[in-house]
């Protein structure tokens, strides 16, 4: 790719056009130098997409929470980007536990220390937690 | 680097062999299945020290405190410190970057009062990180765990050979893609993915099958440092290495990669558009498959003929 030809396609979402990357191209003289790129369509689409379906993923989450077929530990979860694996190893649990965790009944009966361990761990309060979606 | 040794970003690539391919369908990373246009995290650095006959001190902890006060030593030394993060961790990034990935290689080379002195390279500048944040984004969980692995160089060699060093980065990477008798790893993967993805519009759901494009542009240019998944980066670094060690016929195939890069550019560039459409259009997944087999068949013999460059 010549120098002239390093796409500048800056992409205004979720602060992408903040950050320049360094490029590799030839310039004139055939001879590779760096150059700084705001970005290309191709790239900003698709990092666009996989925000696209992570924010789908949310949304739907949140509707099952809000009809009780889930806990709110699922919508943080997702708000968070994780799964029920890395979930389990941040509060130190096993995947089985995070799994029962996230039935609506089980969530419940989940002791307060355990609680307070998810809170802070999405970073709200232990009643933000329970609470969520009861308004 | 530090130490004395002039090491640009396309050698220390080029020696490290870092260069690869690879698609690992049972492997899923959110669902999706995953694909890498280079070698495994702190594969590169590892292979550079041993090839430059530079001694690193590496070092893995069990708690955060232990962490960072072993790194405060380090840098009252002046030493820079190299060490493994998760990206999620690093508010100096753009939101639309963090998402949890945690091979993430970045150095802190001092601090200033609360603050340390980053220097990451994703980014053009320096910039500075919370104490909190560094010990969060050092013992991120999740694959791989960096449990606060650090690095940093503790004797370097008077002199270096260049060319010995060189000559080993290119026959291991030749080696790599070439010699892999599994589907998944080197040159033959690039087929591999190529038949996936002319099956994908009948195997897939419409969105899946967008989701799964997607995710390989990522890897190939938003991952893929200097663009055409470090196709482009390891094209400079043939160029260095030929004017190193006035080799003209490393910059001829400097310039054939570069072209190569340029196919890889054309296929990220139509499997965007076909992501963007999200038609199970049997046509068009079967000329992106057309367009990534060229590639492959390109990268193979271009990698053959640099196996066979006399020394």
């Amino acid at each position: 790719m010549d120098i002239n030809e390093v796409p500048q396609d800056s992409l205004h979402y979720k602060g992408r056009d903040q950050l320049k990357k360094l490029m590799y191209a030839v310039d004139q003289k055939g001879h590779y130098t760096g150059i700084s790129s705001v970005g290309w369509e191709a790239e900003n689409e698709a990092t666009k997409q996989a925000w696209d379906a992570v924010e789908e993923e949310l949304q739907q989450t949140k509707a099952f929470v809000l009809n009780g077929t889930l806990s709110p530990i699922a919508y943080f979860m997702r708000l968070k980007l994780m799964d029920v694996g890395l979930l389990a190893s941040y509060v130190g649990k096993w995947k089985w536990q995070v799994k029962r965790h996230l039935k609506p009944k089980v969530f419940k009966r989940i002791n307060s220390k355990t609680l307070k361990r998810y809170a802070d761990l999405f970073g709200i309060s232990v009643s933000d937690l329970i609470n969520f979606g009861k308004t | 680097m530090h130490e004395g040794i002039h090491l640009s970003e396309p050698l220390a690539f080029g020696i490290g062999a870092g260069i690869f391919f690879a698609h690992l369908p049972f492997i899923k990373v959110s669902g999706v299945p995953g694909t890498t246009f280079r070698t495994w995290p702190g594969a590169i650095f590892k292979r550079v020290a041993q090839r430059l006959k530079i001694s690193v001190h590496t070092e893995k902890f069990r708690s955060p405190e232990k962490a960072m006060l072993a790194l405060d030593k380090v840098l009252q030394t002046g030493k820079p410190v190299g060490m493994l993060s998760s990206v999620y961790f690093l508010p100096y990034l753009p939101e639309a970057f963090r998402f949890h990935f945690n091979a993430h290689n970045l150095i802190i080379y001092g601090k200033e009062g609360n603050q340390y002195l980053v220097s990451d390279p994703v980014l053009e500048n320096q910039t500075n990180i919370a104490p909190e944040d560094l010990a969060k984004a050092r013992f991120a969980k999740g694959m791989p765990e960096p449990r606060g692995f650090m690095y940093y160089i503790t004797n370097t060699p008077p002199k270096i050979d260049f060319q010995k060093a060189i000559q080993e980065g290119i026959k291991q990477t030749c080696f790599f893609m070439l010699s892999p008798p599994l589907p998944w790893f080197g040159n033959r993967a690039i087929g591999f993915l190529a038949e996936k993805i002319k099956s994908y519009p009948s195997k897939l759901p419409p969105r899946k099958a967008s989701l799964y494009l997607g995710n390989i542009i990522r890897m190939q240019e938003e991952i893929g440092t200097g663009g055409a998944g470090f196709r482009y980066l390891y094209a400079a670094f043939l160029q260095e290495a030929g004017e190193k060690l006035h080799r003209d016929d490393l910059i001829v195939m400097s310039h054939e990669l570069t072209a190569i890069g340029d196919d890889w550019r054309n296929f990220a560039y139509h499997a965007a558009r076909q992501m963007k459409a999200r038609q199970s259009d049997l046509v068009s997944f079967d000329e992106l498959s057309a367009l990534l087999k060229h590639c492959g068949i390109k990268e193979k013999d271009f990698f053959q003929r640099l196996q066979k460059v006399k020394w």
